[in-house]
């Protein structure tokens, strides 16, 4: 079924409209479902994606010709008839919904089923063949619910006020959810953010979501930041950078942070199940939803999707996509 | 439950230890009873359910799931417990799952005790329908035995001490008098009633401790002299009914050795030094023989010893002290008057468990500096020095007890690897491997040291790391070859652990040599020569 689009090592190739969705190599048309780098390279000819994600493509890699495609927006290239839907997992994220020879394929590229204040909410479209990523794709994923992690961060900061709470969070999507989670729950003080987040930050602000007054974490003396949120990317949690802060609990918002020794494994002391990642109640529940007659699982733990494919008379094949998957994303 | 298996969460993420003590004294606070009775009782290895057998837990979960799923999550998370907590399938009435309050710490133990093997299962499949998974993870560690969040009783008590501004040697006293939930010990604790009487039971005394000797000379006849063995401090405690061993820190090591705590029977409370039976330290000369600190490593930290252990690193007790007998309280007495009434009491043990310390006999000084020179030869690790008329008293007090260790080894060694430290060094580069050159011009590793370094050198040693790295290994990056780091250590040894086949003991960075290339560090075969 659906000869017309071809699975890759290096992307999804859809062959009618010649477009490649979230190739790993340069290519001449590119349908990019988000902003994050394992799906976002640099380097093609033609991008169509959403206003936001090409904005983010443009902040990372310079400028890139792009076609804005707004959700719901229907375009066609080479008889295939295109459209975006919102994903639920970062800013501008989009499932791609692909309609030709009276099939639909649904590309999810990453995607959550939690509300997020950054992002649309992830919107179903029952299809043929459903095109989902696995990353936290074993029933140990079950992430909690967002607000009781939450809740935890906001504790860990009230009965410390001598030192900070030092958050890692991946540069796009999670730093500003957690900052908006944050201001949601009434935390109107400042939050410090490393430099790294600092461009990410003010693009999610001119596209209207505010994240309150955020300061440089650097230059700023120490004593200052006592009893305050500092926000880092995770790879500075244990490095140099975090020299500078006031004696700082570290804790990192992170599907991965449900098992305890990937948690020890980074020195985390405050651990925050908080994913922009599908748990797997929802990839189980979410292909239920769409029952689409074959789904094909991209990366992450496909095996254990693809056994309970199985098992639930559900035709499933793992395509084995390279260069998928940030350890420090999720 | 939720306060305990948040608690035991907290334990496991935090690194420090007096973050740890905090923690554990919160919990002792706040918590209601008899809940932190119980919870003080599972943190210091007090609880014994052995209800549910890890098998059990096994059955019960691929009854639930896909065993399939069950395999490759627990090829994933790795520890049997922690998977089946994370896997277990929320109930169909649950949007999230949740501890729903319902089971308190002490309502599970209650139904983990009483219940027989065979409904066990069941008894705890219905439980973990009431929690979290946090909370699940807490009850199979509680229901299979062995919490393992990486504290010892003696922190345990500490934390419940600082929780009451107690001293810790008091709850230690009063500790076997007393069993779980520890009713008593909280009424004494927060003031409804007086401290409890350990009168009769094996209670461990604090150790009396030892300075370095940092004066030009003594007057021996203030001090005898005896020879300091390379072991761990030893206190036996009889009641004449039962018997403990104490270390150091006051943790109760008896399982771990106990042809030791069944040789004595007696009344009484002696210190020692807890040894194993060999040459590689010592000769009939000091007293006896005994092997080296890495034999009897391999009996420390064992929960169960087989007989093999006991049969291949046989231990026994070189006695030092004797702090009661029968029911007379000797630590008020001088040493000389103790030293009389142990040597009196020895006829009474089990030569092959027990012997005295023998005392040195030097005219002077001078001529004891002589002998302590020797005692690298002999591979002793020191002298000891103990003022005559000193009675034994708690901790380290000035001018009573000296240690006078042989003058450290030293070698040159190039640094290989670095790994970054933990709690305030976590983003240092504070852990060094460092080799030395085989006859091949090879680099192998001799040892691994974090300390003996100020903290201006730390930051220099570091920036060296990140400057210099070739490769990394996960969190373990190997530098360029070419800084020589003087080395001190107290001895060293055959080991298998390293290539070079030699371990040190107490290595530690004397200074950093930037003066000299890498290739006139040390040889291996200079190090070998050595070994005591």
């Amino acid at each position: 079924m659906a000869h017309w689009i071809e699975p890759h090592p290096t992307g999804i190739y859809v062959r009618p409209a010649d477009a490649w969705i979230d190739p790993s190599l340069p290519q001449e048309r590119a349908l990019v479902t988000h902003g994050h780098a394992d799906h976002a390279r640099g380097g093609h000819s033609h991008v169509w994606a959403t206003r936001e994600t090409l904005a983010i493509m443009a902040l990372r890699y310079g400028t890139a010709s792009g076609t804005a495609v707004g959700y719901g927006e229907e375009v066609r290239m080479g008889g295939v008839t295109i459209r975006y839907v919102p994903a639920g997992h970062v800013l501008g994220s989009a499932q791609i919904l692909l309609e030709h020879a009276g099939e639909r394929v649904v590309v999810t590229g990453d995607y959550k089923r939690r509300p997020d204040p950054t992002c649309k909410a992830f919107e179903p479209i029952p299809c043929d063949i459903f095109v989902t990523e696995a990353t936290f794709g074993l029933p140990v994923f079950r992430h909690p619910d967002t607000g009781s992690e939450m809740d935890r961060l906001l504790t860990a900061l009230h009965a410390n006020p001598d030192r900070c709470v030092l958050v890692g969070a991946y540069a796009l999507g999670k730093a500003q959810r957690i900052i908006c989670e944050l201001r949601a729950r009434g935390h109107h003080a400042p939050i410090y953010i490393h430099g790294a987040l600092e461009r990410m930050c003010a693009l999610y602000e001119d596209f209207g979501i505010a994240m309150g007054e955020l300061r440089p974490a650097t230059g700023v003396p120490a004593k200052e930041m006592r009893g305050h949120i500092v926000v880092s990317p995770p790879s500075a949690l244990n490095d140099r950078w975090s020299r500078r802060l006031p004696d700082p609990i570290t804790a990192m918002a992170s599907g991965w942070m449900r098992v305890r020794q990937r948690a020890r494994q980074k020195n985390v002391e405050l651990p925050l199940v908080i994913s922009d990642h599908a748990d797997w109640d929802e990839l189980t529940e979410t292909i239920r939803e769409v029952a689409p007659t074959e789904t094909w699982i991209t990366h992450g733990r496909e095996e254990a999707l693809l056994h309970w494919c199985m098992t639930h008379q559900i035709r499933a094949r793992a395509l084995a996509l390279v260069g998928r998957e940030d350890e420090d994303e999720g | 439950m939720r306060q305990f298996s948040q608690l035991l969460d907290a334990l496991v993420y935090t690194r420090s230890r007096n973050g740890k003590l905090a923690l554990i004294a919160a919990y002792m606070r706040e918590a209601p009873d008899p809940d932190r009775g119980w919870a003080l009782a599972a943190l210091t290895g007090n609880l014994d359910l052995k209800a549910v057998k890890s098998s059990a837990i096994g059955e019960m979960i691929r009854a639930r799931t896909d065993p399939i799923l069950y395999e490759m999550s627990r090829d994933y998370v790795g520890d049997l417990a922690e998977t089946v907590a994370l896997l277990w399938p929320k109930r169909e009435d649950q949007s999230a799952e949740l501890d729903d309050g319902s089971l308190s710490l002490s309502a599970v133990i209650d139904r983990l005790s009483h219940v027989s093997r065979a409904a066990a299962p069941d008894a705890l499949a219905q439980m973990m329908d009431h929690l979290d998974s946090s909370g699940r993870f807490a009850l199979l560690k509680l229901a299979t035995g062995g919490l393992r969040v990486g504290i010892s009783a003696r922190l345990a008590k500490t934390g419940f001490a600082q929780a009451f501004g107690l001293d810790v040697d008091d709850v230690e006293q009063v500790w076997h008098a007393l069993s779980p939930p520890y009713s008593a010990l909280f009424d004494w604790a927060e003031g409804r009633t007086t401290r409890p009487d350990p009168e009769g039971t094996p209670y461990f005394r604090p150790f009396m401790l030892a300075h370095p000797l940092e004066a030009d000379s003594v007057d021996l006849n203030d001090y005898a002299v005896e020879w300091k063995w390379d072991g761990i401090r030893i206190q036996i405690v009889g009641t004449g009914k039962e018997t403990r061993l104490y270390s150091r820190a006051g943790d109760d090591i008896s399982a771990s050795f106990p042809e030791i705590a069944q040789a004595f029977t007696g009344h009484a409370v002696l210190d020692g030094e807890l040894l194993v039976r060999g040459d590689a330290q010592g000769a009939k000369e000091h007293g006896g023989a005994a092997a080296s600190f890495n034999a009897l490593q391999q009996r420390l930290g064992r929960k169960a010893v087989t007989a093999k252990m006991m049969g291949d690193y046989p231990a026994f007790v070189r006695l030092y002290d004797l702090l009661l007998e029968g029911g007379d309280d000797l630590r008020a007495l001088p040493w000389t008057d103790r030293r009389a009434r142990l040597e009196s009491y020895m006829p009474q043990l089990a030569a092959d468990r027990f012997d005295l310390s023998a005392l040195i006999n030097a005219p002077d000084f001078e001529a004891l500096a002589d002998i302590r020179a020797g005692a690298r030869d002999a591979a002793v690790e020191g002298v000891m020095l103990k003022r005559r008329d000193s009675p034994y008293v708690p901790g380290r007090k000035a001018a009573l007890w000296y240690k006078w260790k042989r003058d450290p080894l030293t070698a040159d060694c190039v640094m290989m690897y670095a790994q970054r430290g933990h709690g305030k060094r976590s983003s240092f580069y504070s852990d060094y491997t460092f080799g030395c050159w085989t006859a091949d011009g090879e680099l192998l590793p001799v040892g691994k040291a974090y300390s003996g370094f100020t903290d201006e050198e730390l930051k220099w040693l570091d920036r060296f790391v990140r400057g210099n790295t070739v490769n990394r290994f996960g969190p373990v990056r190997e530098v360029e070859k070419t800084l020589v780091l003087e080395v001190a250590f107290d001895s060293i040894h055959d080991s298998k652990r390293h290539k070079s086949g030699l371990a040190m003991r107490f290595p530690r960075i004397a200074r950093i040599r930037k003066d000299k290339p890498a290739h006139e560090a040390d040889m291996i075969e200079g190090l070998r020569k050595l070994i005591g």
